[in-house]
């Protein structure tokens, strides 16, 4: 559904990206990662038809973004990193006016804005001046913008950018309902904001894409990953029969319990499991360390300029 | 039409802020003070020539209002960051720019027409044509256009309303100026500067009550231009 061939974008004499290139099917909700800097706003203003690429492709709905752009404009929504409002308008006044940017009939306006108040829990706001909205809310506002005309293909930059925990967490819960109805793009600097609503990842790095796949194909082919387990019984046993998957330390011991994290994929949490108790240890606990992403994330950015082969998905 | 949608939001974004009523109570105090001081000043002056001083200041304040009234049409939406919003909608460029524009002449429609008072007090108390007054205020709305025009392709390039303001005004002060280059320069090049002088050549004629469509057709021209050359700044930004 969206193919992006070779896309290069030079300012000046720096190249913000370098031969960028990948397809992203109907439906699919993809993360694109990266540090600030690395290249992610450029690929997402060019793919979001803001920026022309010095070089390169890019195909949404077998219409191509240079030659055609009304044609892809037409099924993409946007969020740039900073929301683009207009203060001295009310939340529905925007939204309205925006639809009809977009080409939705006068007839179904109305409709449509109650539909996106709807889906970003913005029903209430629909009068109030955007000028004297909180934080929060303009970024919902902004994701409002994006889907206000129902479009195939939803592009958003950082939508996650300066929210609390909580305003974090209804963002990826609402992500998740875009998913079916929408093909999503969403980027961010920070990975378990995006890793649980991704069905792939995208990970940029000094203007190059260094990777792409599922976070498990990732954390397979990078040795990204841990397994943590809590367990009663002696503790040199333990780290002897974890050493066996990989390098294992104790976290925490406490009233004859032991926390070890062993270095190992996730994958291999059965076998990690039948060993345990094979060497007599009572297992309490088992699962994927919470460390895992942002140690697959470091890899492939860390000492830049290091670019690793980029994995199938 | 997406321009007259983006005319229309623009033109409720003057109504709704402060700044579009402090220019024009603004500007309309300063050319009723004129007008009162300058025009009515005078003794005993036939009221054709009264009202051929009234549009006589008037053109300055409509080339003034023009400048502040353009200056935030594209500039303010690159600093606020909504030109994203329009780049990424099925919107065309050259829309956009005319959107902007027919905005700005809306406004500065509003403007003109809050000045009709003093005319009328000519037409009340002395004699005057109604022809005079259409023809003058004609002009004021030709040169207003291809000011506002000018504007409008100065706030495209500028980063923020200040320089937008400042461009402008040079852009404009230099094709007021062109008279004095057509006086020095040698022919053909005195033709050229004096056909491009946007105040000299061309407004007199519609101050004293006359319609030449040399001066019609320079106005409209170069509001074409202007707005053109804001499409294609525009365009150009894509390319960074």
């Amino acid at each position: 559904m969206i193919q992006v061939e070779g896309l290069t974008k030079y300012y000046g004499e720096h190249a913000a990206i370098r031969d960028v290139s990948f397809t992203i099917g109907k439906g699919e909700v993809i993360g694109f990662l990266g540090l600030n800097g690395a290249g992610k706003t450029t690929t997402l203003k060019i793919l979001g038809c803001v920026l022309l690429p010095t070089s390169g492709r890019v195909v949404i709905d077998g219409h191509d973004a240079v030659r055609a752009p009304h044609e892809v404009r037409k099924r993409i929504g946007f969020l740039p990193d900073t929301p683009p409002l207009y203060d001295e308008m009310t939340v529905g006044a925007y939204l309205a006016y925006v639809a009809q940017l977009r080409g939705v009939s006068a007839r179904d306006v109305r409709a449509r804005v109650a539909e996106a108040e709807e889906q970003t829990a913005l029903r209430e706001m629909d009068g109030t001046l955007i000028s004297m909205l909180s934080h929060g809310y303009r970024q919902r506002v902004g994701v409002a913008q994006a889907l206000v005309h129902k479009p195939a293909f939803l592009i958003l930059d950082e939508p996650t950018s300066g929210l609390d925990p909580a305003q974090i967490r209804g963002m990826r819960e609402l992500i998740r309902t875009l998913k079916g109805s929408h093909t999503v793009l969403v980027s961010s600097h920070i990975l378990p904001e995006i890793s649980e609503t991704c069905d792939r990842l995208l990970v940029i790095s000094g203007g190059q894409l260094v990777a792409q796949g599922t976070e498990e194909a990732l954390a397979r082919e990078l040795g990204g990953g841990t397994i943590e387990v809590e367990v009663r019984g002696d503790r040199a046993r333990a780290l002897e029969v974890l050493a066996e998957f990989g390098p294992a330390s104790v976290v925490q011991e406490e009233g004859g319990v032991l926390a070890l994290r062993v270095e190992a994929s996730p994958d291999l949490r059965p076998r990690v499991a039948r060993a345990l108790m094979v060497a007599g240890l009572e297992l309490l606990r088992l699962e994927r360390g919470s460390q895992r992403l942002e140690s697959i994330f470091l890899n492939l950015t860390r000492s830049g300029g290091v670019v690793p082969k980029a994995v199938a998905s | 039409m997406k321009a007259l949608l983006i005319a229309r939001r623009e033109l409720a974004g003057y109504l709704h802020t402060l700044s579009g009523y402090i220019i024009l109570a603004s500007i309309l105090a300063l050319n009723g003070l004129f007008f009162n001081a300058f025009a009515l000043g005078k003794a005993m002056e036939r009221s054709s020539t009264v009202l051929s001083h009234f549009f006589y200041y008037s053109s300055g304040f409509t080339i003034v209002a023009s400048v502040f009234i353009s200056m935030r049409l594209l500039a303010e939406e690159r600093q606020a960051g909504t030109l994203s919003l329009l780049y990424s909608s099925p919107v065309k460029d050259w829309d956009i720019v005319l959107g902007k524009y027919l905005a700005g002449l809306a406004f500065l429609a509003l403007y003109l027409v809050c000045t009709l008072y003093m005319p009328l007090l000519i037409m009340v108390h002395g004699k005057v044509s109604a022809g005079h007054i259409f023809a003058g205020y004609l002009g004021l709305l030709l040169l207003g256009s291809a000011s506002l025009a000018v504007g409008t392709f100065g706030s495209s390039l500028a980063r923020n309303q200040t320089m937008a303001a400042f461009l402008t005004a040079v852009m404009l002060v230099a094709l007021i100026l062109c008279w004095l280059l057509a006086r020095i320069a040698g022919q053909p090049l005195a033709d050229v500067f004096s056909a491009l002088s946007l105040w000299n050549q061309h407004f007199p004629t519609f101050q004293s009550g006359q319609v030449r469509v040399r001066d019609v057709t320079y106005y409209l021209l170069l509001t074409y231009v202007a707005l053109f050359g804001a499409t294609r700044v525009l365009e150009a930004r894509r390319w960074r």
